[in-house]
C-alpha cells in the first residue's frame, strides 16, 4: 500500500468527517476506544497508546463502551456514518464478564454509525477458531496480550483506511486463516504448497503449529500479527 | 559516586528477579520504557494496582474453593483473570502457577485447585516482597539518565 495514497485518503478523510486533530501537515491525534475489565491491563493499553500519541478513553466492559459510543446519539443524516465523538480505533479484549470482545464486536458492526470504525481484538488465549470468527466478523487484527509498543505502532495503519481497501485486506487475511486452518486438519503429505496469497511469510509461519499435528492451542506462538 | 552505586544496586537486584524467573525480563522491560519524565512511577503505579486487584482475586477464589460443591467455572474465570494480570506485570512464577491451577480447574480436581492454589499465594507473596524491596532501593536511588537504558 503506498504511503502516498494512504496520506490522500487520510486528507480526504479528514475533509468529509472534520476529524479534530487531523491537519495536513500530518500531526493527527487518533482517538482510540480501549475496552478491557482487567484494571491492571487498562492501565497498560492507556499508557501504551498514549506514548504513541494517541488519545486514549478506557472503558471496563462492552456495556460502556457501548453507552460510550451511544452518547451523542446516531446522526442518521451523517453521509459518512462517522460518530460525534471521533473514535478512530476501538481496542477490546476477548474474554470479558457479561458481553464479550467478540459480542462487542458484532455489535459495533451491526450498527450503522459505527460499523466503520476498525476493531481489534486483544486476548491472552492463542486460539485458532476465535481468531478466525473474529476475523470472520471484521475484525482488523487480533493481538495477542500482553500487548507490546511494537503492536501499538502498527495500529495508525488500520484507521485510515476506507472501506475498500479494508475489505480487500480481510479478504485475503481470510484465505490465509482458511489456509491455515485446513493445514491443521490434513496430514502433512496431504498439505498443498501454500496459498499464493500470503502476505507475509514470517506471520504464517508463526501461527500455524510445525510438524506436530497437536492441538491449535498449543502452537508456541506468541503473537498472530497477520500482516 | 554513592549514586552510582545504589543505582548498580537497583540494576543488580533487578538482574536477579529475571535470573531467578521471578520476571519476565521482556514483560517487565516493556513496562520500564513506558516509563519518562511525565510519567516517572509508572511501573510502581501498575504494579501498586496488581496488589490491589490480586487481593480481591485472591479472596475471591479464597471463597469460591470454601463453596461446597466447587464451582470450577467461577474459580476458572477468576484465575483466569489473575493469570493475565500476573502476565501483564511479568511475574512469571506467579503466570505459571495460575496456569497449573486452571489446569485442575477444568480436570474439576478439587484437591488440585487448592494445593495448587497455597502454590499460587506463595509465589505471589515471594514477589511481592521482592517487588517491594527493589522499588524502594529504585526509590532511594534516584531517576536514572536515560540516555540509554541498560538491559
Amino acid at each position: 500500500m503506498a504511503a502516498a495514497g494512504t496520506e490522500s485518503l487520510r486528507w480526504n478523510l479528514a475533509e468529509e468527517v472534520g476529524v479534530s486533530g487531523c491537519n495536513g501537515s500530518g500531526s493527527e491525534e487518533f482517538h482510540v476506544l480501549a475496552v478491557d475489565d482487567s484494571i491492571v491491563d487498562r492501565k497498560l493499553i492507556e499508557r501504551l497508546l498514549k506514548s504513541s500519541s494517541f488519545k486514549v478513553t478506557a472503558v471496563d466492559s462492552g456495556t460502556r463502551a457501548l453507552q460510550y459510543l451511544g452518547l451523542d446519539g446516531e446522526k442518521s443524516t451523517s453521509a459518512v456514518g462517522f460518530n460525534d465523538l471521533k473514535v478512530n480505533l476501538i481496542m477490546t479484549d476477548y474474554s470479558m464478564p457479561g458481553m464479550t470482545g467478540y459480542e462487542l464486536l458484532k455489535k459495533i458492526k451491526e450498527s450503522k454509525a459505527f460499523k466503520e470504525i476498525p476493531v481489534v481484538i486483544m486476548s491472552s488465549e492463542n486460539v485458532l477458531t476465535r481468531i478466525h470468527s473474529c476475523l470472520e466478523e471484521g475484525a482488523e487484527d487480533f493481538l495477542m496480550k500482553p500487548v507490546k509498543k511494537s503492536d501499538v505502532t502498527k495500529l495508525k495503519d488500520f484507521m485510515v483506511k476506507g472501506d475498500q481497501a479494508e475489505k480487500g485486506k480481510r479478504s485475503s487475511i481470510k484465505r490465509k486463516m482458511d489456509d491455515d486452518i485446513l493445514k491443521l486438519t490434513m496430514p502433512p503429505t496431504a498439505i498443498a504448497s501454500s496459498s499464493s496469497e500470503v502476505e507475509d511469510q514470517s506471520s504464517s509461519a508463526s501461527h500455524s503449529p510445525s510438524s506436530s499435528s497437536s492441538s491449535p492451542c498449543s502452537s508456541p506462538c506468541k503473537r498472530t500479527r497477520l500482516q | 559516586m554513592d549514586r552510582n552505586q545504589s543505582h548498580r544496586q537497583v540494576a543488580t537486584m533487578k538482574q536477579s528477579l529475571f535470573d531467578q524467573g521471578y520476571l519476565d525480563h521482556e514483560q517487565f522491560n516493556q513496562l520500564e520504557e513506558l516509563q519518562d519524565d511525565a510519567n516517572p512511577n509508572f511501573v510502581e503505579e501498575v504494579v501498586t494496582l496488581y496488589y490491589r486487584d490480586s487481593a480481591r482475586l485472591v479472596h475471591s477464589i479464597e471463597q469460591a474453593l470454601e463453596k461446597s460443591p466447587i464451582d470450577f467455572n467461577k474459580l476458572d474465570s477468576y484465575m483466569h483473570q489473575f493469570r493475565g494480570s500476573s502476565s501483564s506485570i511479568g511475574a512469571k512464577k506467579v503466570k505459571a502457577e495460575c496456569s497449573l491451577f486452571r489446569e485442575y480447574c477444568r480436570a474439576g480436581n478439587g484437591e488440585g485447585c487448592m494445593r495448587t492454589f497455597q502454590q499460587v499465594k506463595k509465589e505471589y507473596t515471594a514477589l511481592r516482597k521482592k517487588l517491594e524491596t527493589f522499588f524502594q532501593l529504585a526509590r532511594q536511588a534516584g531517576p536514572v539518565d536515560r540516555a540509554r537504558r541498560p538491559k
